[in-house]
């Protein structure tokens, strides 16, 4: 393998695998420390950071297990480093405490799923999009959940640095989602150029440590943070916590902590979600799909326009929060809507709570989840069946 | 243009390899690629198919639906995939391992295996062969793209033996064009 | 020897926090913690280069009382982050208080592969044999016999030797003192935090409320004298006859060696491939004022 396979001139296409796309564009983003544990199909992502991560005086460390993966990445982050895992469904799984305790101390870091076919070992190297509510609802309690999810080489790696600006932005984990397909397959892609790409740092405190608290509410329910070992000595706990940190049971300030989970995030839907529309502006049917299943469902759109018919797709890039608004204006005036997953109905479920006003349309499930991907012959049935 | 390749045999033969190498090579010359695959959980047996789409256009669906080219290397890959050949596509075979019952598309039987134990003494690289062979067959990808990509995807110490691999395979398909018989 | 102050450990309590603690009256935890603060202070390490890291349970309740950067994490994964922090930032001094559910049950794996790793992390185990803050479960270090409100007929089980355990995984540095002695915990807490390496430190505590309640030793007095009586230091317990070796538990260093530490390594590999890296692009540099052929045969010799 040639080591400078990563020093690529940005102006010619370089063919990249959708896992490796993930490991440069973390890397691009300023990744700072990964520590991991090898799972199929995410390895590739590990692997590839073994490698380029100490040559660039980086930290990787492969963990004893997925739990002190996700443990280990919240504590390099809380001394300023930009972390990440990566992993799939059940190590996904392992993580999902250490995840809480991130979203709870609002502790930035990304973390990535490959998914494969669950429950349990599934289908190691089968597409499956089985964990939508996990990236939702994972941990236990109320919390938030930015969740990203590309349907191209060139889009893994740029949601992968999207993933890297909305946690440190946001202060909080932030899930990338791939599906098998996605990560294991390559495209031919050319990068932007590095010096175009639009980098977040986290905002560190300004005030001086006897004023500052690490948890500081304000209009916005994002506090700057500090990191340990820059004099500031403040207290993290997964206890739920008052703004300086300290365990509580006060109910103003456990009501004051929850809303500021909340909020940080429902106050600016509008910056956290992106929804691609592909050929919506006319439709009189639309496919719902995200990832791998999106390009199934754009050539099922090509083909159906070929023959006159009105089709187009509404593809989230942002699964969680859920583009309500988005969703619901999009099929204000179309006949019939077609949500297709790889999974027995998780975000259909979605779709018909936002659009449960607009009586007059239909709602037609295609489901797959027999370790195949969803086929443009799939979904072009179905619009036969409406149009 | 849309050309859709399938490479199909068990784990272990390289087949991932060869649509990468094929891939990459295709993708300097400013074509739109996409390489995807399907594998069992393990490194070795089981049935491995590799697919290249190399296209003017987007390319959307990550696999290969009707193939302008199929490889096959074992009896089961063929018997599972020889119906999604379109009928003006062509169809390569490993004669050392799988027969084939006439069909309408161009069939192409070389012993693969066979010819890379005689002259190269391994089977090994079987799959450098092929895609060679593939390469100069459908003029899509150019023999110096491809050892470029051989040299940058290939440990160092295989790099020469590739390389040989690769000529044997560009030699035997300019034999097949100029109509020769290919013995083994 | 420095002459330690009298309420030198109030210098290293969070003021703005308020107090009492959540620890029960006749506790070893809060000496330990104040052996560990005098440790702390005799060596002199400046309060914004420690990280306290704990777990769940009573003894995860420390770092919220002192003044260092503290992490109060989730049940058995305090080394996990730990590493974390270590790793990313080798100059701080990373400890790690945990109890022996932390240690020995839930994140025993942590503790092993910190010790294969031999990571420069403090490890304090406070064991006293039981889960304390939840009223009183078994615990890993529960001994075989004993009673736990889920060992309602004595404990079945063996329980953990955790210095063996923490020596055999490959940990630099290995100790045990108890809560009595405090004057010998302080000194080890002390070469345990100077050591650079992976430092497991298991110091026996009484847990009157939840422990002695249940096994006929309901006060900490009672307890502190077991512990002075059961146990021995390592130099006693060599002289002792091998029948009388086993009803006593060692106590003090029995483990000190000198081992590559892993944040150490990493950084060693990090130079090594920068070295790599500047020659190659070095080379290349010359490669390319050459002659097409030889720029050849040095990018093959860069690669051997």
């Amino acid at each position: 393998m040639s080591t400078d396979r990563y020093n690529m001139d940005r102006n010619k296409p370089i063919l990249l695998q959708g896992n490796e796309a993930v490991a440069l564009g973390a890397l691009d983003a300023g990744l700072g420390f990964f520590g991991g544990y090898p799972i199929t199909p995410s390895s590739e992502i590990a692997e590839i950071l073994s490698n380029e991560m100490p040559k660039r005086g980086r930290k990787f460390i492969q963990m004893e297990d997925e739990l002190a993966s996700m443990a280990s990445i919240i504590g390099a982050s809380l001394v300023g480093k930009k972390a990440m895992t990566a992993t799939s469904g059940p190590g996904f799984s392992l993580m999902q405490e250490n995840i809480g305790f991130g979203m709870m101390t609002e502790v930035p870091c990304v973390v990535v799923n490959v998914q494969r076919g669950g429950p349990s070992t599934g289908l190691p190297t089968s597409p499956a999009q089985g964990d939508m509510m996990q990236a939702r609802w994972g941990t236990h309690g109320d919390h938030p959940s930015i969740t990203l999810y590309p349907d191209s080489v060139l889009e893994c790696y740029e949601l992968a640095i999207r993933a890297f600006n909305l946690a440190e932005k946001y202060r909080t984990p932030v899930f990338l989602l791939l599906d098998e397909l996605i990560g294991h397959m390559r495209e031919a892609v050319k990068l932007p150029p590095k010096d175009e790409l639009k980098i977040i740092n986290r905002v560190n405190p300004n005030v001086p440590p006897e004023w500052y608290k690490h948890f500081k509410n304000n209009p916005k329910y994002i506090s700057p943070l500090a990191s340990y070992g820059q004099g500031y000595r403040f207290h993290v706990t997964g206890l739920t916590h008052d703004e300086k940190g300290f365990p509580t049971n006060k109910q103003t300030e456990i009501q004051a902590k929850m809303d500021k989970l909340l909020k940080k995030i429902t106050d600016n839907l509008d910056d956290l979600i992106q929804v691609e529309a592909f050929h919506m502006d006319d439709a009189e049917v639309a496919i719902f799909a995200a990832g791998v299943v999106a390009r199934s469902a754009k050539e099922a759109v090509l083909r159906s326009r070929k023959k006159g018919k009105k089709v187009g797709l509404i593809r989230p890039l942002t699964i969680w929060p859920f583009p309500d608004k988005e969703v619901e204006r999009m099929l204000e005036s179309t006949k019939a809507t077609i949500i297709a997953e790889m999974n027995q109905g998780q975000l259909i479920n979605e779709v018909l709570r936002v659009t449960k006003y607009q009586k007059h349309a239909k709602y037609i499930e295609l489901q797959r989840y027999d370790g195949s991907l969803i086929t443009p012959e799939d979904i072009l049935e179905k619009i036969n069946e409406v149009l | 243009m849309k050309y859709q390749i399938r490479l199909s045999g068990s784990g272990g033969q390289g087949l991932i390899l060869g649509s990468i190498l094929l891939s990459e090579a295709a993708s300097k010359e400013g074509k739109n690629v996409l390489q995807s695959q399907a594998y069992g959980p393990a490194s070795r047996g089981g049935s491995s198919r590799a697919d290249v789409i190399i296209a003017d256009e987007e390319i959307y669906y990550p696999s290969a639906e009707s193939l302008e080219l199929l490889l096959c290397l074992t009896q089961e890959a063929a018997d599972k995939y020889i119906t999604l050949l379109k009928s003006d596509g062509i169809l390569i075979f490993d004669s050392s391992n799988v027969k084939i019952n006439p069909i309408k598309a161009e069939t192409i039987a070389i012993p693969f295996t066979q010819i890379a134990i005689d002259k190269l003494k391994t089977s090994l690289v079987t799959n450098i062969i092929a895609i060679a062979f593939i390469a100069t067959l459908t003029e899509l990808i150019s023999l110096k793209e491809l050892k470029k990509a051989i040299k940058n995807n290939i440990k160092e110490k295989f790099i020469d033996l590739d390389i040989k691999a690769a000529e044997l395979g560009v030699k035997l398909a300019k034999d097949y064009k100029n109509g020769k018989v290919i013995k083994t | 020897m420095k002459k330690i102050p009298q309420k030198v450990i109030h210098r290293y309590l969070r003021h703005d926090k308020k107090f009492p603690h959540v620890w029960c009256p006749g506790c070893g935890i809060g000496t330990i913690l104040g052996d560990f603060l005098r440790a702390v202070y005799n060596i002199g390490i400046p309060k914004d280069e420690i990280v306290m890291v704990s777990g769940i349970g009573c003894s995860g309740r420390m770092p919220v009382y002192v003044d260092f950067n503290t992490l109060h994490t989730t049940h058995g994964r305090a080394i996990a982050f730990a590493t974390g922090i270590k790793f990313s930032e080798p100059r701080l001094k990373v400890v790690v208080i945990s109890g022996d559910g932390d240690a020995a049950a839930i994140g025993g794996n942590h503790l092993i592969h910190a010790a294969r790793r031999n990571i420069d992390l403090t490890i304090i185990i406070i064991n006293n044999s039981i889960y304390g803050m939840t009223g009183g479960q078994a615990s890993p270090t529960t001994p075989l016999g004993d009673y736990a409100t889920t060992a309602p007929f004595g404990s079945i089980e063996p329980e953990f030797d955790l210095c063996k355990l923490a020596e055999s995984a490959g940990a630099s540095f290995v100790a045990r003192t108890t809560a009595y002695h405090t004057m010998e915990a302080r000194q080890i807490f002390e070469a345990a935090l100077n050591k650079k390496g992976c430092a497991v430190v298991e110091t026996i505590a009484q847990c009157p409320v939840s422990y002695g309640k249940m096994n006929q030793q309901s006060s900490a007095i009672e307890m502190l004298k077991w512990q002075k009586e059961n146990t021995v230091s390592i130099k006693s317990f060599d002289k002792l006859s091998p029948e009388k070796r086993q009803d006593k538990i060692v106590r003090g260093i029995i483990v000190d060696k000198d081992r590559e530490e892993f944040t150490a390594r990493y950084e060693n590999l990090i130079k090594r491939l920068q070295k790599n890296e500047s020659s190659k692009e070095k080379s290349k540099q010359q490669a390319g004022e050459n002659q097409k052929k030889s720029k050849s045969k040095s990018k093959k010799e860069e690669k051997k």
